[in-house]
This record gives structure tokens, C-alpha cells and sequence, in this order.
């Protein structure tokens, strides 16, 4: 509670890069080493701060993708064609480069091995990315919380973090796709948007009790919530996370 | 600070008043959203106002008598803490020292009540003497739900989530109890101009 924590500034940490991955033609995880890096819970994000030679600064937050490990962080940029801070993360970000980051920020949209489960994932696109950190905490935890993550994407090369996901599947993790625009030859998974009946099909029922954690666009966001609601499930037991159209 | 990104330019935008943009925020013509859980939806016939706690009597209004209250144009620039500031915005409301009128009270902070369960702390005197205001329309529409409507608080002054959306009544308190954001990290206070986003800054 805030009016026992006594909590410093969040400073401004350096943070190097030190490798990138590929996740899709227009998402890539950037991996910092970051001094001193305090630790994080699952579903947390970090504030990012990049200055040009004249001193000009813009900020944007990212959320963190990786589980607590050490000083490093791993952040999933999807890069927006008319952004002023995501081009330059994708595109111009080399290893051995540093920016500055503070955090971990936000006590909400977290989830920790000890909550238990069920948990309920559902993420539209790099709204995946906070969601990860759950999963990977989970494994990382060795909780085997029963965990069912639907996620929207729009083709099957567009699904971020797709072979790591497959990987991690099974031993109460399911991983349920849905490709809204294409799909490969074969798809026999769902092809539309995440709608109320699908929601029904793929989620723990309101009598499980899930922890629900919803992540994506606004649009996709206010459906998926309100589809949750009208299938009875506790609006108090789903926390939403969204982006907008200018994530930078 | 001597840090230097390498190779970053910015694109700063050229029609904004650098004046009027706080540290660390972006100017978009956008309305971005962002809330903690599902949008509320509140039937008009059973939405009302309450003025409770430290005061001599409670106060209630359904959405009828609320819209018969004085309102008040205003186009004020609002800053959101996840960045984003939004210049020149205009929206019609009930200024709350309208809903404050012959209220007796010693309180001096205010928390903000929701649908949804969603609070906000303020010091009293931040949503009083026009600075506040209990707001409807945006852009001369109906407040639409997932900004907030039927009714949202506006208190430009302090960054956005001050403002809370759904909002259904005021609980005057003689002592400071931090809200929701504000036990979850966020800053007790919340002025954008003295960038206190968290804890501690």
C-alpha cells in the first residue's frame, strides 16, 4: 500500500543493448543489460527516455516482456510507421547502443506464480508482449497454474513469439491462435476476431473464478472486456491493459 | 544530463506551443484510452451524483436534475501520464463548485468515486475555485463510454487519470487516502508540469 511503501524516485537507469530478435516483419524484442535493475513482476512496464544531441527528450512506455532475470529486460516494439520513438527502437538501435529506461511501473496489470490460476490470457498483436512475462514466469516458477492464452494475430507469420509459444505449450499451458487476415494453407484454427462466442469456447467458465488478463488495441481491448462481461465473468477479475493508435 | 541516444533526431511536432506541452509528453490528435478493467454502462435512469462523506448532509442528483444544473463550456489542454497530451480540447460540465454550492464541510482532500470501483485522491482545493468540473460532453457530443461517459471528472491541472472517468460521486474526507493508481504506484499528487508520474518523483 502506498502509504507504507517507502520507495525512492524511480531514477533513470542506462540500459545497453545487447541483442535483438526478430519477431516478425514489423516487431522485434530488444534485450538490455540494465544497471542495476531492481527487478520486476510480470505484467509491468518501463518507461523509455531518448534524448538527441540538442537535448530535445521523448518518452514512451513499453512493457516488459521478459520474466525477472538479473539485469536483463527484454522489451517487444512493433514498429509504428509514423512514430517518433519505435522507428528509431527497430530500426536504428544497434547492440552495444544505450538508452535510458526507469521502472518497473504499475502494481495492477501484474501477475505473480503465487496468485495461482486459473489464469485467462487474452492478447490482440504485440498486446502479447506483458502477457509473456506471465507465461515465462510461470515456467520460470515451475507453476503449473492452468494458463490459456488467446491471441489474435494477423497472419501466421505476424504471431510474435510463435515458436517459443509452441514450445512452452502443454503442462497446463494451451495456446489457442487466431488469424483475423490470412491464414497458412491447412489453418483448421479460428479466422475471425476474438468474439463473445469464441470467448466461450476457449475460456475457463465464470464458476472457475479466472484471473483475466487482457492486452491489445482499444477496439480490441473494449470487445474482448465487454464479450467477458456479458459471459457472466467478474468485471473486478479482468484487468485490461491498451494501447492506442499513437504508441510511438 | 550530457546522455545522448545516438542517432536520434526526434520528430517534434511543429504546430504545438512548446509552452503548453509538459516535460516528457507528446502533443497527438488522438484520443487515446486507457483504463485498469471493462467499460461500465450505467443506464441514464439509474445514474446518479452523490456528494458523501465530511459533509452536513449528503447530496444527490439523478442525471435529470444533474443536467438542469448551470454548465459550463470549457477548452483546456489535458496530459496523460502514459505520454500523451492533447491540446485545446473542449467539453461542457458541471463546474463542481456548482455541485459544491452550500456544501458545509471541514474536509480538506477529496476522492473521487466510480463506477467499476475505480478511485482518485485529490487535495480538496485542486477541484475547486474553477478548476474542476463534472463533464458530459467532449467535442460537443455526448461523452461516449469508453472516454468516461455518462459524466467524467476534468481537472485539467493534474495529469489525466486525476480525472477519472464513470464518475458518480465525491467523498470528502478529512484525511488523505491515496486511490487507486495512486496505491499502485502512481503519484499521489500528479502535476505534469512538476512531471510527478510514480512514487517518489
Amino acid at each position: 500500500m502506498a502509504g507504507t511503501a517507502v520507495l525512492g524516485r524511480l531514477t533513470w537507469r542506462v540500459a545497453e543493448l545487447v541483442d535483438v530478435v526478430v519477431e516478425t516483419p514489423r516487431v522485434k524484442t530488444l534485450v538490455f543489460d540494465v544497471q542495476g535493475w531492481p527487478g520486476h513482476r510480470a505484467g509491468q512496464h518501463v518507461d523509455v527516455r531518448l534524448t538527441a544531441e540538442d537535448g530535445y527528450q521523448a518518452q514512451r512506455s513499453y512493457s516488459i516482456a521478459s520474466a525477472p532475470n538479473g539485469t536483463l529486460l527484454e522489451l517487444t516494439v512493433e514498429l509504428v510507421d509514423d512514430g517518433e520513438v519505435s522507428p528509431y527502437l527497430t530500426d536504428e538501435l544497434q547492440a552495444g547502443d544505450r538508452i535510458e529506461l526507469r521502472g518497473p511501473v504499475g502494481g495492477y496489470f501484474v501477475w505473480e506464480p503465487a496468485q495461482g490460476g486459473p489464469l485467462l490470457l487474452v492478447a490482440g498483436g504485440s498486446g502479447v508482449a506483458p502477457l509473456m512475462a506471465m507465461i515465462r514466469a510461470r515456467d520460470a516458477a515451475e507453476s503449473h497454474a492452468e494458463t490459456r492464452l488467446l491471441l489474435s494475430s494477423r497472419g501466421w507469420d505476424d504471431v510474435i513469439y510463435r515458436d517459443e509459444l509452441e514450445r512452452r505449450a502443454g503442462d497446463g499451458l494451451t495456446v489457442v491462435h487466431t488469424l483475423t487476415r490470412s491464414q497458412p494453407p491447412g489453418w483448421t484454427g479460428y479466422t475471425r476476431r476474438v468474439d463473445a462466442e469464441m470467448l466461450a469456447e476457449v475460456v475457463p467458465g465464470p464458476t472457475e473464478r479466472p484471473l483475466i488478463y487482457v492486452c491489445g488495441p482499444t477496439p480490441f481491448v473494449e470487445t474482448v472486456a465487454e464479450a467477458l462481461v456479458g459471459l457472466r465473468h467478474d468485471p473486478q477479475a479482468i484487468k485490461t491493459e491498451r494501447f492506442g493508435p499513437t504508441g510511438g | 544530463m550530457s546522455f545522448v541516444s545516438r542517432g536520434f533526431r526526434g520528430r517534434r511536432r511543429e504546430d504545438a506551443d512548446p509552452s503548453r506541452v509538459p516535460p516528457g509528453q507528446y502533443v497527438t490528435s488522438d484520443f487515446p484510452v486507457l483504463s485498469a478493467g471493462p467499460t461500465p454502462h450505467t443506464p441514464l435512469e439509474d445514474w446518479t451524483f452523490s456528494i458523501v462523506g465530511e459533509v452536513d448532509e449528503p447530496r444527490r442528483w439523478t442525471w435529470e436534475e444533474f443536467r438542469a444544473l448551470p454548465s459550463e463550456q470549457v477548452t483546456v489542454d489535458i496530459h496523460c501520464v502514459t505520454k500523451w497530451s492533447k491540446l485545446d480540447t473542449t467539453w461542457e460540465g458541471v463546474s463542481v463548485d456548482t455541485l459544491l454550492d452550500g456544501v458545509e464541510t471541514s474536509a480538506e482532500h477529496v476522492v473521487e468515486l466510480s463506477d467499476g470501483g475505480y478511485t482518485t485522491n485529490l487535495p480538496l482545493e485542486d477541484v475547486t475555485g474553477g478548476r474542476a468540473w463534472v463533464a458530459f460532453a467532449f467535442d460537443g457530443e455526448p461523452l461516449q463510454p469508453e472516454h468516461g461517459g455518462p459524466a467524467r471528472m476534468l481537472v485539467p491541472h493534474l495529469y489525466f487519470w486525476k480525472s477519472a472517468k464513470w464518475v458518480r460521486g465525491l467523498r470528502l474526507t478529512a484525511t488523505d487516502e491515496p486511490g487507486f493508481w495512486e496505491v499502485n504506484g502512481y503519484n499521489n499528487y500528479g502535476d505534469p508540469w512538476r512531471e510527478q508520474r510514480y512514487w517518489g518523483d
